[in-house]
């Protein structure tokens, strides 16, 4: 469970929310520029909050100006744009968060390889990310954010960067994916199609305020 | 007619480099070249620049790398002054940095009481002559290393940082590999002119045999002393040594590109 109270001044106005995230997925839909990247980030501890809290399953992650930093938090984060690491193999992107908790080569290689598999881009495991199609791109993303199983997941934007054709495939493929793993899922769109096709709780952000 | 004379003065050009080069190279035999080399004056300046060389690299990397870090990241009061003052051992003259080295850690210096009151000793030393190659060496590595940092995309780091990384280990395994080939190419450039540094030195460090005489100080002693073949091989050991940064530097810059 995730439990946010934020309040951040952004370019035009405030973000002001009081929100929670019941394990599942969540989609946080709103129009490009409502603040919810910048909520996502406060999750995640990328950017603080002016003011605030924020709890993941009791734990304070933020509390009085006080930040636990984003590398303690245990929250898996998929950029925009996935930011796979270029000079890695996909293999070893996707056992990073395993490497960073201190996980053995071959132990951490196996269960990423198991994730790969899992998502349908074992044969991928030497390509380096340049060589992937956008869908591939977004699985490896995934995999890494999902083979040190992390106690919340936030997604922004994960369909943005694929054209509408790879969209409709891995759409469904992502939502069995994410339904399966009991953490906080939130998923961030401002595409109505992801909202009405996703079939889960929605909670809309417009001008930083929640609207029902 | 425009055309001939952008091909005359580019051919001139051309001709001004490498033509005292070759002269160089031609000033010796082979032989003439090996008996000079293996004196005990040449021996003594190779041994001696590589040493500083390597230890002025070293405080370089070691110092360097951090400022060119935060220079590149980090939003502080007075960055602007900072990168400019970085920049200035560029232009100032080699002559003039000796003459403040010496200001600063000479006899007469600011904390001259004070490292003679501990018996140190830094002017005139092996470590002197480091001081002086880093000084003019480094501001070459901060800048290439400022502008590599620089373009690594934020994202990566807080990629790495969501994925349970911290901010030593992600420096270490993102931010340095993505930034790998600026930071080599600033690394052998600020060691090459360090390799060549001369006026700052000779201020600085004086020129003592085997103590702070690197190969540039024993070029113009050998120039001094009439011995023009121990002048002319260090010369072509220097020489050969930049012809093999610059065209190596291109190499690398192509396979990065």
């Amino acid at each position: 469970m995730i439990e946010l109270t934020a309040r951040k001044a952004l370019r035009e106005f405030d973000l002001d929310v009081e929100l929670r995230f019941a394990p599942g997925v969540t989609v946080l839909a709103g129009p490009s520029g409502a603040g919810k990247t910048t909520l996502l980030r406060i999750v995640a501890g990328l950017t603080p909050p002016d003011a605030g809290e924020v709890r993941l399953d009791g734990r304070a992650l933020h509390r009085d100006g006080a930040s636990v930093p984003a590398f303690r938090r245990e929250v898996a984060y998929v950029f925009q744009d996935y930011a796979l690491f270029p000079h890695l193999d996909v293999l070893d992107n996707a056992a990073y968060g395993l490497a960073a908790r201190g996980v053995g080569r071959a132990a951490r290689r196996a269960t990423a390889r198991a994730w790969l598999e899992r998502l349908g881009i074992a044969p991928l495991a030497d390509a380096r990310p340049r060589e992937l199609s956008g869908g591939e791109r977004q699985r490896v993303a995934l995999a890494r954010a999902l083979a040190w199983t992390p106690r919340a997941v936030l997604l922004d934007e994960p369909f943005a960067a694929l054209d509408a054709e790879t969209r409709a495939g891995v759409r469904e493929e992502l939502r069995t994916t994410l339904a399966s793993l009991g953490v906080p899922v939130v998923l961030v769109t401002h595409d109505e199609a992801d909202v009405r096709l996703f079939a889960a709780p929605v909670v809309r952000l417009e001008r930083g305020r929640v609207v029902r | 007619m425009l055309r001939a004379a952008v091909a005359t003065a580019s051919a001139l050009f051309v001709l001004f480099i490498a033509v005292p080069l070759i002269a160089l190279y031609a000033h010796l035999t082979p032989a003439r070249f090996a008996a000079t080399i293996a004196t005990p004056a040449a021996l003594d300046a190779l041994r001696i620049s590589l040493l500083t060389t390597a230890a002025s690299l070293a405080l370089t990397l070691l110092l360097g790398t951090p400022l060119a870090y935060a220079l590149a990241r980090g939003r502080f009061a007075g960055r602007a002054a900072v990168d400019a003052l970085v920049d200035l051992p560029i232009v100032v003259p080699p002559a003039v940095a000796g003459l403040a080295l010496l200001f600063v850690f000479g006899k007469m210096g600011l904390f001259g009481p004070a490292l003679g009151a501990l018996h140190v000793r830094i002017a005139f030393t092996t470590f002197a002559v480091v001081l002086a190659q880093t000084f003019v060496g480094a501001p070459f590595y901060v800048r290439a290393a400022r502008a590599g940092f620089a373009a690594v995309d934020v994202t990566y780091e807080e990629a790495s940082a969501t994925l349970g990384m911290g901010p030593l280990r992600t420096f270490a395994r993102i931010t340095v590999p993505l930034a790998l080939p600026a930071l080599a190419g600033g690394a052998v450039l600020a060691w090459a002119r360090a390799l060549g540094e001369f006026g700052a030195t000779i201020m600085f460090a004086g020129n003592l045999q085997g103590v702070t005489q690197t190969l540039p100080l024993a070029v113009y002693l050998g120039l001094e002393s009439g011995d023009l073949d121990l002048a002319a091989s260090l010369a072509v050991v220097l020489v050969t040594v930049a012809l093999v940064v610059a065209f190596g530097a291109r190499a690398l810059e192509r396979r990065a590109a």
